[in-house]
């Protein structure tokens, strides 16, 4: 599930203009007493979600040895983070590193294609009357219930006659495409773009794809950024697809690579890698980790504006 | 459960048509009454790169897996139509019964465990009666932006009889006890990533829902001397029904799908984890092991039919009750 990325895309655009007066904090008139018991209650849940966690940041200062010979959840005598983070990067001559950069590729031109193609969308469904706008909408809605998965079979068959397969337009094409995404844009413009500015921006002169990326894109911003933040996180975590796509090692990107790393440890010329697959695990997550906790405030907010338009 | 293009679930928001259809009507008015004909075209073109990818890598696999569905490879004659055979094969498949079957029991244990710890968290977080709540929201809901490879690599790990948790525990109670890859337990192991994985999502989409109930509402009934489990059942509950019914929904399509986090640990429990283990790994495996394309599509289409009527049926009851 690829998705809160989207949950919280619709938050936000729901929200904004028309929620303001109707929020509350917390159910701050009752000024209910904090409590120790009930903290501590939650806290068993919060260690239960942080303790993997911890546990790979600690591994991933061991060597190889030290992982079959120390306690789990504590440090071993070397420490050695820094080594098996110079070894994850060179080993067979930097692949981690491709596999990286294969990602960000990934990353860039889908999730920012996915966000400008939605965009687009959704700005001219909202804003614009044409022939069978309706039909449209209906069926991308529809999409937005068809499991991923039930598509990846068929759609690498059809990419392998059409010789897209073992490519990276076989993992940037699919995602591409963001119903939710699509949605959310559309909720969110029909809102914050009043139909005023477009007119005086035409009475003036302005083109309509000049008025789109002068003025509109500014309006939708907020929605935008929601959009992006969230189809990244699906394109980074993305597995099954380019597991499918791709035979070709250059072109994994991290979660792939990472997995080919880990079943190197077992069958028949074993040559386990558990110290670089705990720490390449680690950086593999850092970049996302870090930006949810960055733009936390922004989606909080988001989250929360958002779930008024019932 | 992978989802590439995941259906994202929208929070407290049973059904997204319905308004996106209701708010069209004035738009369209508006643009009717000014612009007229002369916008037709520009609009079109604002939608249509989305279009032109919708149709490719959307509708275009849909079809194309119908297709595949009806034909066979056959030795004598090669691809020959065969109408519904393939299907009439699979009604009779053991392999596929079994993997359906492993993953509806998964499914009516782990999406009601997790669900029930996401809604008590949420509950908990919006009483206003915990400690640095802000701390336990961004906490739980972290696991969220691991990737499942990852997920399942860390717990794989952890639950390794070599160097992992398990291990640790299991000598320190000076037994083998514990043994997340044996035949009984595999699918509990595999819940609890699952469960790991997305409570914090879920609890996310309850706590959005909840923070939006207007406060007059409480206020109404602090004057009527409700308690505070009066104010969960009476107010909250009924105020976070399109949410759990989004969640569930998409929780089933997940499960359905399941597919990521048994086919990572198959690397370390090999002879427990068949290649039919769900119905998603044996169309992988039937396309990918054996060729089988037609018989993996057949898999793909009844599983996607499926999924479609129990998640109309959940919105259905869901919002029937709302109207009660």
């Amino acid at each position: 599930m690829t998705t809160l990325t989207e949950a919280m895309t619709t938050a936000d655009a729901s929200g904004r203009s028309r929620t303001s007066g109707r929020r509350r904090r917390g159910a701050s008139s009752l000024k209910p007493r904090k409590s120790v018991a009930f903290t501590a209650l939650m806290a068993l849940l919060a260690i239960y979600a942080l303790v993997p966690l911890v546990w790979l940041v600690i591994n991933s200062t061991k060597t190889q040895a030290g992982l079959f010979s120390s306690f789990g959840l504590w440090f071993d005598d070397d420490f050695v983070f820094f080594q098996n983070v110079y070894e994850t990067l060179t080993y067979r001559d930097g692949i981690f590193v491709r596999w990286l950069g294969n990602t960000l590729l990934y990353v860039v031109v889908g999730a920012g294609g996915a966000t400008l193609l939605a965009t687009l969308a959704g700005y001219g469904l909202a804003k614009f009357r044409f022939f069978g706008r309706r039909a449209i909408f209906a069926v991308v809605l529809g999409a937005i219930a068809v499991p991923g998965t039930a598509l990846a079979v068929p759609t690498f068959l059809m990419f392998s006659q059409m010789g897209l397969t073992n490519t990276p337009w076989a993992i940037i094409i699919p995602s591409l495409i963001s119903p939710f995404g699509l949605y959310l844009i559309w909720v969110y413009a029909v809102d914050s773009v009043p139909t005023e500015i477009l007119e005086a921006a035409r009475m003036d002169g302005a083109g309509e794809f000049r008025t789109f990326f002068t003025i509109t894109i500014r309006l939708l911003a907020p929605g935008i950024v929601t959009v992006l933040l969230f189809t990244v996180v699906a394109t980074w975590n993305n597995y099954f697809l380019p597991l499918i796509m791709l035979s070709d090692p250059t072109w994994y990107p991290l979660t792939v690579g990472l997995n080919q790393w880990s079943a190197q440890a077992s069958g028949v010329a074993a040559q386990p890698i558990y110290n670089l697959v705990i720490t390449g695990s680690l950086l593999t997550i850092i970049p996302i980790v870090v930006a949810f906790l960055g733009l936390q405030r922004f989606w909080q907010s988001g989250l929360s504006a958002g779930s008024v338009k019932q | 459960m992978t989802m590439t293009s995941a259906p994202p679930p929208t929070p407290a928001r049973a059904a997204p048509t319905g308004h996106a259809t209701q708010a069209a009507p004035g738009v369209a008015r508006t643009r009717r009454r000014r612009g007229g004909h002369r916008n037709e075209w520009k609009g079109l073109a604002f939608t249509a790169p989305f279009l032109v990818v919708f149709l490719l890598v959307f509708i275009a696999p849909v079809v194309y897996s119908l297709y595949l569905s009806l034909f066979r490879e056959q030795l004598v004659g090669g691809n020959a139509f065969v109408g519904l055979d393939n299907y009439a094969e699979l009604a009779v498949d053991p392999q596929f019964w079994d993997g359906f079957w492993r993953v509806v029991l998964f499914l009516l244990v782990q999406v009601p465990i997790m669900l029930g710890l996401a809604l008590v968290a949420a509950l908990a977080i919006d009483s206003a009666r915990l400690h640095a709540s802000g701390f336990f929201r961004i906490a739980i809901f972290l696991p969220y932006a691991v990737p499942a490879v990852v997920a399942v690599l860390m717990w794989g790990f952890i639950y390794g009889d070599q160097f992992g948790l398990v291990a640790n525990l299991n000598d320190w109670l000076g037994s083998t006890v514990l043994a997340p890859f044996s035949r009984e337990v595999i699918l509990v192991s595999i819940g609890n990533i699952v469960t790991w994985e997305f409570v914090g999502y879920n609890m996310l989409i309850f706590y959005s829902a909840l923070r939006v109930i207007p406060t007059d509402l409480y206020e109404a009934a602090e004057l009527d001397g409700a308690g505070p489990l009066r104010v969960i059942t009476g107010i909250k509950l009924p105020a976070l029904r399109g949410a759990i019914v989004i969640a569930t929904i998409f929780s089933i399509i997940g499960s359905f799908q399941l597919f990521n986090e048994p086919n990572i640990l198959r690397t370390l429990a090999p002879n427990i984890i068949t290649t039919f283990f769900t119905p998603n790994m044996y169309a992988y495996n039937l396309s990918f092991s054996g060729q089988q394309y037609n018989q993996a599509a057949t898999v793909a289409i009844v599983m996607g039919v499926i999924t479609a009527v129990i998640a109309y049926v959940v919105q259905l009851r869901g919002s029937r009750k709302e109207e009660r």
